[in-house]
């Protein structure tokens, strides 16, 4: 049996922030992440990310990504890649698959920031070859350099249906449509704007019906809606050969669940998540989560909360003391705030205090079930 | 015929006309409070301010800005332009991200923001630089008229293609 003082799983920028943290105030950190790539979500982001300076914004997804690795690496911070890991005991006892078998790691403490999965739509025709996730499709063009089709039609208006759509546009293929069930685009207005000028239409106020094919997808049937129900007699065929959904993402809360971790469901980061407090610790005091785990947010949330956890992390294990990691956490808070200030970050400031407020409430009503027994 | 550019565009990103006829000066499309500000410190002359929170909009000062472009190729949104109607026609430049890219002296269908054709132009300028990290800035020679208006070309109509 391995064992450490802190234990990250998950090496995308919430884990690897979380690490360098940890790894700065002295505490020996293990990074364990499935994917034989490093960064997470970032390695196949070739855009230019949001965000500010201080997080490497302006600068593509995969460099940032790169220059975190590298920077963690210099922390002599130990990552494992391309081992899942498939248990969590309550008592922090983790568990692993390696070329070995399964391997026993016991942390003192851990970081889960395993990120999310995307979501799926269900429709007539969605079981078709050619209908994919927006994630598959980037994967596809950005990694394995493979086009997925040649005319695509992007369910989702979201940063991230527009962002795939328009590399989707750069790798070589024709978009045919972004549609979006809501009556307005749900991403930046900047990154609608690539897309416009690339002549891409916009259907707003429409899903898809079906898709259409024998062997693989031959096309897609729109259909308008009025307040997200189908109006009926409104079809519209748009020619395809490839569907794409970027239709919002749920945390990957799995093994925070095996670890005992409550959770709270919280629809405006992307469904149920473990509750946790200012520090990023969940009701399992041992364990921590950072990044899109904790709701789907962006990098720069990412970055920074695995910051948070990472010091929090630290300072728990004894390597700082309080007065350092206070002030530590504050300048990181701070940073955070900004972060989800304006009209698109409010809804989720005040998302977070809600589950910070939920964690609050039932620790208190633990503490005094404590007391009353 | 009324030759004065209409400028479909507000905010505090966008030169004055009194501006543009001066010669080149940046155009920033940026109008909504997202989190983002490299544009701020890519300008060497300063003359781009969000302010302390992040998500504020992007100010131009237009008496600082000389429209070397630098900040266009910084910026995530490809929201930043720059326009210059100081000579007979109007030069619009536009970042550029997709291969093959125009070459100088090609004759292009120019777009507005819509992807609409507008008019046929001139490639007057690529520019390309490891600083810029791949994004191009394409400069376009266009009616002045047309000058607020035009923000992109028609891929398909780059001759060779
Ligand atoms: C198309 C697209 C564009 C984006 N653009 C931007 C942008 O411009 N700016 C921005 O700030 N954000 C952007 N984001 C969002 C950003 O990528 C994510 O918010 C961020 O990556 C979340 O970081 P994370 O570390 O929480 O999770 P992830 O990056 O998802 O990393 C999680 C890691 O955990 C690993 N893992 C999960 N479960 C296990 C397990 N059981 N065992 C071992 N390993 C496990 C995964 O393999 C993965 O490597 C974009 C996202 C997408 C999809
Ligand atoms: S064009 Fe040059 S001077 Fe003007 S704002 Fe951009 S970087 Fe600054
Ligand atoms: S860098 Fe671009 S998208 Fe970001 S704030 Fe500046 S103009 Fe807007």
């Amino acid at each position: 049996m391995k064992t450490t003082d802190l234990l990250i799983v998950g090496a995308g920028p919430a884990g690897l922030s979380a690490a360098l943290a940890a790894a700065q105030a002295g505490v020996r950190a293990l990074v364990i992440d499935e994917n034989q790539r490093p960064g997470g979500q970032l390695f196949k982001q070739i855009h230019k990310f949001f965000g500010s300076g201080v997080h490497k914004a302006g600068t593509r997804g995969f460099r940032i990504g790169e220059q975190l690795l590298k920077e963690t690496l210099e922390q002599n911070v130990e990552v494992q890649l391309g081992y899942p890991v498939y248990g969590l005991f309550p008592d922090g006892r983790a568990v692993c698959g390696s070329p070995e078998g399964a391997q026993e790691i016991r942390a003192k403490k851990i970081i889960l920031a395993t990120g999310a999965n995307e979501n799926n739509l269900c429709f007539e025709g969605s079981t078709l070859p050619g209908v994919m996730t927006a994630g598959a499709a980037q994967t596809m063009i950005n990694l394995h350099h493979v086009l997925p089709g040649q005319r695509v039609v992007m369910i989702g208006s979201g940063n991230v249906g527009l962002i795939v759509a328009y590399q989707l546009l750069q790798a070589g293929a024709q978009v045919a449509a972004v549609v979006e069930a809501a009556p307005a685009i749900g991403g930046y207005g900047v990154h609608a704007g690539k897309l416009r000028r690339a002549g891409v239409p916009f259907y707003v106020s429409h899903t898809v019906h079906r898709a259409i094919g024998t062997d693989s997808v031959e096309g897609v049937e729109l259909v308008k809606l009025d307040n997200f129900r189908k109006v009926d007699g409104t079809q519209l065929e748009i020619p395809c050969d490839t569907v794409c959904m970027a239709v919002g993402l749920t945390p990957m809360v799995e093994l925070a669940r095996l670890a005992g971790c409550e959770m709270t469901e919280i629809p405006a980061l992307g469904g149920v998540v473990p509750m946790h407090d200012e520090n990023m610790r969940t009701t399992n005091p041992d364990v921590y989560i950072a990044g899109d785990i904790s709701g789907v947010e962006e990098a720069s949330t990412a970055m920074e909360e695995g910051r948070l956890a990472g010091t929090a992390a630290a300072e728990a294990l004894g390597a700082l003391d309080a007065e350092t990691a206070a002030r530590l956490k504050d300048e990181i808070r701070r940073r955070m705030a900004l972060l989800r200030s304006g009209e698109f970050g409010a809804k989720r400031q005040a998302a977070k205090e809600t589950i910070v407020r939920r964690c609050e409430a039932f620790e208190a009503g633990r503490q005094e079930e404590g007391e009353r027994a | 015929m009324s030759m004065e550019p209409s400028c479909p565009v507000k905010g505090p990103g966008i030169p004055s006309a009194e501006r543009r006829a001066k010669g080149p000066v940046a155009c920033i499309e940026c109008f909504q409070h997202i989190p983002c500000n490299p544009c701020e410190a890519s300008c060497p002359r300063h003359a781009i301010t969000i302010g302390g929170e992040i998500t504020g909009l992007p100010h131009l000062d237009e008496t600082l800005c000389n429209g070397c472009g630098l900040c266009m190729t910084r910026c995530p949104g490809l929201a930043i332009f720059t326009v210059d109607e100081s000579g007979e026609n109007a030069r619009v430049s536009f970042p550029y991200e997709y291969v093959p890219l125009p070459q100088a002296g090609d004759a292009v269908t120019c777009t507005d923001r819509d992807g609409h054709p507008l008019t046929q132009g001139t490639v007057v300028r690529v520019r390309q630089s490891p600083a810029f990290d791949h994004t191009a800035v394409v400069t376009v020679e266009i009616p002045k008229a047309l000058s607020m208006q035009v923000r992109f070309i028609d891929r398909s109509s780059i001759p060779g293609r």
